[in-house]
């Protein structure tokens, strides 16, 4: 019993700290620039991608992870420079317009250099096993994951909350105009954080290639869950991001390994097995509409 | 006058039902992307070597196969065949890999006249009480695979097995065939269609403790379940068993190694000594640099099917009871050696059981062990009032 909750409890903190890296990026620019980025798991995608061609070109994980978030980062100045610095003062309608338009362009243009089946992403040989902690399994990649993810989290931590950098970001977020009258350069700022957040969706993307699948679409399922998160956590707050994400995380994980379990002695088992998924699935959303209803603003705004 | 034209009426349709086609139009909607693509894009391979090995013509007439992708999506697939049967006006429908993909397209078939070869999904529903004149199946019905493994398993002495499959009509199938010949405890999970991490089921395996694991899990779930298997460790304590599906090619090339000595059943291997299999083997492999795996050996199949059938009604496609005779009394010779069709349009055949080992050249692929069933029949043909 204390082996499946523990490892079910690791689970849903390796789905949460991944979450949160792909939230971590969308909470900023959504807070800070006011830019709605629904491409943001287009990004997410195309780290993949970039990670699972390098890795396999430089016949190394770890190489083709580098290189991945590189890429992409760069991918990301490039977007920013010619798109999204347009988009900033646009209003919410044509922000959506305009990435919906680019989530619909990545897709293709993945599908024509990649085609439309999966690439193959392979751990690292090391890390294709299991750990063994006193009788305690655990995939030692898995293991891997949740340490990148808790690295990153403390990383931005200090990022945000202890430099001056991080200082002049939340000043951004809780008001912009005041922020450039102190004489910030808020536009390079705007810059710095997207190609930041598009090097996390890389990060996500290419540690979560070997466990998932690498795949034309991979960005839209995560995209939604990654909003849910940043409306749970309250916008533009990397602590509201980590501590939503982990919620949700736990609560899908937990949801989908119990829920099915007790319906079953309930209910007969395939019936079972169509409620309990379904039922797992809703209660983020039923999470985030009772977390809203008593916190409008999301458990920590940015603009309190 | 009247009577005259009626004659004449008459006479250009008799013309008409007994002119001969110029050619073969075959429709091929099946999955293409996504992480079920690895078996539709067997399926079309296996299919077009066929074609090509016959000149490009099916029973001699030119073939004209018209290629769609479904995206494993019902509503996609239903979009494809209406276009297809409407438009293009084809002969026959082939390709979808997935039972709830063809139980949404099949009643716009049936309804149009077509006849469906279905080279892989066989939904129990068209082998029972839905059975349809304008359905065959030319690989199996859902649950043949997953009887022969289930009487494998309880032969093997297996006490507690848990079973995983996703949650649609082919999962359904799965568990019910495999239930029917294994008589022990069983715990069953479902999961859902297409889903790839499976952290939170293979934990509560663990804790299950079964001492088998049978799993349907096909493509890309099945790939990343056996992967997550592996390195989860639980590989050390349950033997794993799953029907060919989850167990041939397109998974062997992704998983690699840990796949070895994993036991799975099927109708068809490559290593099967029959001179159509050797030729279908070696020249499957010159053209696409890889093994077929069965998939490939069913759409392979389906395209010889065709063949046959107009060879048999001399290319005249439009007396439809003419053809149905002719594809039910399949007169080709298929890679699997011999079998004949039901009367609900579903193979009676041999199922094996293979192993997962290494082969003579060092590769990692299955070798056949030997039979588990002899001219075996599925379980619902009795259900079945064929008009």
């Amino acid at each position: 019993m204390t082996q499946l909750f523990l490892e079910q409890a690791l689970n849903g903190l390796q789905f949460g700290l991944m979450l949160f890296l792909l939230a971590a990026g969308l909470t900023l620019v959504f807070g800070i620039m006011d830019c709605i980025n629904l491409a943001h798991g287009s990004l997410y995608m195309v780290g993949a991608y970039f990670v699972a061609a390098a890795a396999q070109a430089a016949d190394s994980f770890w190489l083709g992870l580098g290189a991945g978030i590189a890429g992409t980062a760069v991918l990301g100045l490039l977007l920013e420079l010619s798109l999204f610095r347009q988009l900033y003062r646009r209003d919410h309608l044509a922000q959506v317009l305009a990435t919906f338009a680019l989530i619909l362009i990545a897709n293709e243009t993945v599908r024509l250099i990649w085609g439309p089946a999966p690439l193959l992403l392979n751990p690292p040989e090391a890390l294709a096993g299991p750990v063994e902690i006193a009788g305690f399994f655990y995939p030692a990649y898995r293991l891997v994951i949740i340490a990148f993810g808790l690295a990153v989290a403390g990383l931005l931590y200090l990022l945000v909350a202890k430099s001056r950098v991080g200082m002049w970001v939340r000043a951004g977020a809780s008001n912009r105009e005041m922020t450039e009258a102190l004489g910030i350069n808020v536009r390079g700022l705007f810059t710095a954080v997207f190609v930041f957040g598009a090097a996390l969706c890389a990060l996500a993307g290419g540690l979560l290639g070997p466990l998932l699948a690498v795949q034309v679409g991979m960005g839209e399922s995560v995209l939604i869950l990654a909003f849910v998160v940043i409306i749970i956590g309250g916008i533009g707050s990397i602590r509201g991001a980590l501590v939503g994400a982990l919620i949700v995380g736990t609560v899908d994980t937990l949801g989908r390994a119990l829920l099915p379990t007790l319906l079953r002695a309930l209910l007969p088992a395939d019936a079972a097995a169509t409620l309990g998924p379904a039922l797992a699935s809703i209660l983020i959303y039923l999470l985030m509409a009772g977390i809203l209803f008593f916190k409008p603003q999301g458990l920590f705004p940015a603009r309190a | 006058m009247p009577t005259r034209l009626t004659v004449l009426a008459a006479a250009l349709m008799l013309a008409g039902s007994v002119h001969a086609a110029d050619k073969v139009k075959v429709g091929f909607v099946s999955t293409l992307s996504g992480p079920g693509a690895g078996l539709g894009v067997d399926i079309r391979d296996g299919f077009n070597l066929a074609v090509k090995q016959l000149n490009g013509k099916l029973g001699g007439l030119p073939a004209e196969i018209l290629i769609a992708d479904d995206q494993q999506s019902p509503d996609v697939a239903k979009q494809a065949t209406d276009k297809l049967l409407k438009r293009d006006k084809v002969d026959f429908m082939t390709g979808v890999v997935f039972s709830n993909i063809m139980l949404a397209v099949g009643p716009a078939v049936f309804q149009n006249q077509t006849f469906y070869i279905s080279a892989n999904a066989g939904p129990s529903q068209y082998a029972g009480e839905q059975c349809n004149p304008f359905f065959f199946n030319v690989a199996w019905q859902n649950d043949n695979l997953h009887e022969a493994v289930g009487k494998v398993v309880q032969d093997k002495g297996f006490k507690n097995v848990m079973i995983v499959t996703p949650n649609y009509p082919g999962g359904k199938d799965a568990v019910s065939g495999f239930k029917r010949f294994y008589k022990g405890q069983t715990e069953e999970m479902y999961t859902k269609l297409g889903q790839l991490d499976y952290a939170a089921e293979l934990a509560q395996i663990r804790a299950a403790k079964p001492d088998a694991l049978f799993f349907f899990l096909p493509g890309g779930m099945g790939i990343n379940f056996v992967k997550q298997f592996v390195a989860s460790g639980l590989s050390q304590q349950t033997q794993l068993f799953a029907p060919g599906f989850s167990a041939d090619e397109d998974v062997i090339k992704a998983v690699g190694a840990p796949m070895m000595g994993m036991f799975n059943s099927s109708h068809w291997a490559h290593d099967m000594e029959n001179a159509e299999n050797k030729r279908f083997v070696a020249e499957f492999e010159k053209e696409y640099k890889r093994l077929p795996s069965l998939y490939a050996s069913q759409g392979y199949d389906a395209a010889l099917m065709m063949d046959a059938a107009v060879r048999d009604v001399k290319g005249n496609l439009g007396d439809k009871k003419a053809l149905q005779k002719a594809l039910e009394a399949k007169r080709f010779k298929s890679v699997r050696g011999d079998f004949k069709f039901n009367s609900n349009h579903y193979p009676v055949q041999n199922y094996y059981l293979r192993a997962i080992g290494k082969d003579a050249q060092g590769r990692v692929t299955n070798k056949t062990m030997g039979t588990i069933f002899t001219n075996h029949a599925d379980a619902y043909v009795a259900q079945c009032k064929m008009k």
